[in-house]
């Protein structure tokens, strides 16, 4: 057995890719055939480890191809290895019967954790927050300015919630309902690049998934689009196998509001407050969402207000073309095939942007293509070079127009709301590029006050105005946070640690497309660029910080100095009039002439 | 007034007189450090070289300067009424100071030392007096003193104190002294003393004993100094072999120190020769050692580059250097090990028949 492992070893690292794990598999499979003539004692041992195998080699294409995930060669052939019979445990045919498509559905209820779902505190935390990321989207997209309620009120059975989040946004139709709420992967902002804090249509219906999963419920919907319009209610599951809302109920109802969505959802979940909590995460929303008001009734039935602070709703953002630089090849070539362009030439400069038709044809000429080539027929044959062309040709930066900051002052304004500390100050980075992708970085600070002395600075990260609750070690963010000299401000830090005492700093990437380590978006990768314009943005709020610190400790400094001349200068006095016998008057003349002196020299 | 006191008004005078005139106050201390010292071979003591370091007054001198000055009105009023005060004495007069109060006593000690070079008087003569007992006395002298209430003289045997011995007092400048004596024994440990005194060593050999207890005080220098130069008697020390031994035990009695250099002049004895621990006598005697510490060699190192003192006599450098090359240490006391009174039977009479082979 020590032999087969030692060759399965040699040749996954001989072949790579989808070729090692078929190559490896053989092996195995041969091998365990020769184990089983030997001893029946190596039966057991054989079947453990191509299975090992085939669930690795699987997994990989789980989603797309989910031709091998359930296949298993295990089982059969043990028995029949112990009945000392056939040889080959399982046949093409065999395998090709249990081979089926896997829905998304069924993939993410067998790994929630990659949505946020690993355990029910957190569970809870991401059903708000996807509720409140979609109330907000929508809410701004219409131009109304949010107004967001969340409740967490006690389920009929212990550690259940009934979470609702309730918005005044412009509602949704009746006939996308169930599709957004019970369908994982519908969405709006997938297809688009546009900062929005949704991407990928996965949230709110996984959310929905889970509480489903946990208690039975169906996810329950109220929305309403204008005053004379009629209020829908839906009560939908989702339908794992498939992927498709099954619809519960579907009545119209009365709802006293002009419109807006609401959304129950019953969850197993544990309600606890602290780090990584709701509350944290409201807080956090409301700092760089300042013209956000929420309402948050907790389980206990108190209610916590987090007012607006301005009245001023983000810019609108535009939508934008993908950039060359950012598209690999492989969609490269799904561009190429799917565009409506007839030329090469039309196809660069309509599919992307900040490609005139003067640079799609230096780009043909470089690539040595025709410039009215069909795309189809380059997607086949020629589109490695042309990648290769785009990436090598000088292009423009793609515009910035897409971005909405918070801005500096709506920053301040956020952190003052949340905070009582005694300086604040907030920087707004131009905006730059990361793999084709425009992006931009604000970062505020806030010093003293009632933040606790005592301790590590707390780090709010944002992307795309959401807070980032998880996942601090790992994101780009918190190493920038890390990687800057904090020392160089006047503040204190020890090597590889973040800066301690009574500091919170505030970073936030907005993007057309922020590049989350993980579906569960908890942590910002570690693109080059982006560490770098952290660091940038860190190191101004740096250099303002480091001026009110010093200016404050130089006060404080000459405060103590005058209390201290004060306390000697009358004894240089008393020791001058005993010795040369003069008047109490003298004695005061003295005292003030010395401090005089003393205090001039101080500056 | 007298003339301390009418110094020590000047001093305040250009103080105020600075301050009126809208100015920083400064007072100059001659440096006390053996930097700031040389020797004179002809004077026979470690005399200032006149670096000073001035005091201003500022932010972060002014407790300090307060401190001082509160300090010289104190002498001004000991020095006008004829009062004395012990160092310590002075630290507990400082508590009526409120914030100027000194919280250690070192604290006024270095203020204390400072006052002494600024007027370069001895602290005695600004009524300060030292707590630190003077050194003990046995042979051949007879002390003339007064008595305290009356002021008649008073005479005193210094033969007479059978196992006992004179405590010299911490003031001597008034005592007179009549002797016989051919030699002043200078020892370093009150052991060494006792046994000496045990079997009357002076009476054998006509010579006054003196116990120094370690780095002798200034009144048991100042007493040496005038037994010395009024009786005109050679002064021999017998200390142990060791750095500290010779420099700082030694070199104290015979040139003064570094750091109250503004007062060599009276507290030295620049006729003193050394008798002995050498590190000849080591190997001659064959004395059971220690091996030097890391202070005591740093303290010889020290000496060889620093030491105007010892950077003047060849034989000692030449002696230092053969301490380090042995790298041992030896204790006036070690004679032990071949008999008890082989230091009184053999080792004194042996080194004295040779005076004049003693290190300068």
């Amino acid at each position: 057995m020590a032999k087969a492992k030692k060759k399965q070893v040699k040749s996954k690292a001989k072949v790579t890719g989808k070729a090692a794990g078929k190559t490896a598999k053989k092996v195995v499979k041969k091998k365990a055939r020769t184990a089983k003539k030997t001893a029946k004692k190596a039966a057991p041992k054989t079947g453990k480890s191509p299975k090992k195998k085939t669930g690795r080699a699987s997994t990989k294409k789980a989603v797309k191809k989910p031709s091998q995930a359930t296949q298993s060669i295990d089982s059969t052939p043990i028995v029949e290895a112990a009945k000392g019979k056939v040889a080959r445990r399982a046949t093409a045919e065999d395998m090709a019967r249990r081979q089926r498509d896997i829905s998304v559905a069924e993939f993410f209820i067998k790994n929630r954790h990659l949505l946020g779902f690993d355990n029910p505190r957190k569970a809870l935390l991401t059903t708000i927050k996807e509720g409140v990321d979609n109330s907000l989207d929508a809410c701004e997209e219409g131009g109304i300015l949010p107004e967001v309620k969340v409740v967490i009120a006690p389920g009929q059975e212990e550690n259940r919630f009934v979470v609702t989040i309730e918005d005044n946004g412009p509602g949704i139709l009746k006939k996308q309902i169930p599709k957004i709420f019970a369908k994982l992967l519908y969405g709006s902002k997938f297809h688009r690049l546009k900062m929005s804090r949704g991407q990928q249509g996965i949230g709110i219906s996984a959310a929905g998934m889970y509480g489903q999963l946990t208690t039975g419920k169906p996810v329950a919907i109220t929305s309403k689009t204008a005053k004379n319009r009629p209020a829908h209610h839906y009560q939908l599951e989702i339908d794992a196998k498939k992927n498709e809302p099954r619809i519960i109920v579907d009545e119209e109802v009365d709802w006293p509001v002009d419109r807006g969505t609401k959304v129950e959802i019953e969850l197993e979940a544990k309600f606890q407050k602290g780090r990584q909590s709701v509350d944290e995460y409201l807080e956090q929303t409301a700092i760089a969402n300042p013209h956000v008001t929420l309402q948050f009734v907790t389980p206990g039935g108190e209610i916590k207000d987090y007012k607006r602070a301005s009245r001023e709703l983000p810019a609108e953002t535009r939508e934008i073309k993908p950039h060359p630089y950012g598209v690999e090849l492989g969609v490269l070539i799904k561009m190429l095939h799917d565009t409506q362009a007839r030329t090469l030439q039309s196809f660069l400069h309509t599919e992307f942007s900040r490609v005139s038709m003067r640079v799609a044809k230096q780009i043909c000429e470089g690539a040595k293509l025709y410039e009215r080539a069909r795309p189809g027929r380059v997607a086949r044959q020629e589109a490695d070079n042309l990648f290769k062309v785009i990436n090598k040709t000088k292009i423009m930066s793609p515009p910035t127009d897409c971005l909405a900051p918070i801005g500096e002052e709506l920053i301040l304004a956020g952190l003052k709301k949340q905070i009582g500390a005694d300086f604040y100050t907030a920087v707004t980075r131009p905006p730059a590029v990361y793999r084709g992708n425009p992006f931009q970085i604000e970062a505020g600070l806030a010093y003293g006050g009632s933040i606790p002395t005592e301790g590590l600075a707390r780090v709010l990260r944002y992307a795309n105005r959401v807070p980032l609750l998880y996942q601090q070690s790992a994101c780009a963010i918190t190493k920038s946070v890390l990687n800057t000299g904090w020392r160089n401000y006047a503040l204190q830090q020890s090597s590889g640690a973040l800066p301690s005492g009574p500091l919170i700093i505030m970073v936030h990437m907005a993007s057309v497309w922020v590049p989350f380590t993980s579906e569960s978006k908890e942590a910002v990768a570690h693109y080059p660029e982006i560490i770098k314009e952290v660091r940038l943005a860190l190191q101004e709020c740096g250099r303002k910080v480091a001026i009110f610190l010093r200016r404050r400790r130089k006060a404080a400094e000459s405060e103590r100095k005058k209390a201290y001349i004060q306390k000697y200068i009358p004894h240089v006095a008393i020791a001058l009039r005993e010795m040369l016998d003069l008047s109490d008057r003298q004695e005061k003349t003295m005292v003030t002439q010395l401090t005089d002196i003393l205090e001039r020299s101080r500056s | 007034m007298s003339k301390i006191a009418t110094r020590i008004k000047e001093t305040a005078t250009s103080v105020r007189g600075k301050i009126q005139r809208k100015g920083k106050p400064t007072l100059s201390f001659p440096l006390r450090s053996l930097s700031n010292v040389k020797y004179h071979p002809k004077k026979g003591y470690l005399e200032l070289r006149g670096k000073k370091k001035t005091r201003t007054l500022t932010v972060a001198t002014v407790k300090t300067f307060a401190q001082t000055l509160r300090m010289m009105s104190q002498a001004k009023t000991l020095v006008e009424d004829d009062e004395i005060m012990t160092k310590r004495e002075a630290y507990y007069v400082s508590k009526n100071w409120d914030e100027a109060r000194f919280d250690e006593q070192p604290e006024s000690d270095a203020v204390l030392d400072d006052i002494e070079a600024l007027f370069e008087v001895n602290r005695e003569q600004l009524g300060f007096i030292p707590e630190e007992k003077g050194g003990e006395i046995a042979g051949q002298l007879t002390v003339i003193d007064r008595q305290p209430d009356t002021g008649k003289p008073l005479r005193i045997d210094c033969t007479q104190f059978g196992s006992g011995a004179y405590s010299i007092p911490i003031s001597v400048e008034h005592l007179k002294f009549e002797t016989k004596a051919k030699f002043i024994l200078a020892i370093e440990t009150a052991g060494m003393f006792q046994r000496l005194v045990k079997h009357s060593y002076w009476r054998k050999t006509n010579s006054i004993l003196v116990s120094m207890g370690g780095v002798p005080t200034r009144a048991c220098r100042r007493f040496i100094r005038r037994l010395a130069d009024e009786l005109k008697l050679p002064v021999y020390a017998f200390v142990d072999c060791d750095p500290y031994g010779m420099f700082n035990i030694y070199r104290t009695l015979k040139v003064g120190s570094g750091n109250a250099a503004h007062i060599n002049r009276y507290f030295c004895v620049p006729n003193a020769r050394f008798l002995g621990v050498t590190p000849q006598d080591i190997i001659d005697y064959k004395l059971p050692t220690h091996p030097l510490k890391e202070v005591d060699i740093k303290r010889a190192r020290d000496a060889l580059k620093n030491d105007p003192f010892v950077r003047h006599y060849t034989p000692w450098q030449e002696a230092i250097k053969q301490l380090l090359e042995m790298g041992v240490r030896a204790e006036q006391q070690a004679f032990a090990v071949h008999d008890l009174n082989f230091v009184i039977e053999h080792y004194l009479p042996e080194k004295l028949a040779a005076a004049k082979a003693f290190l300068p």
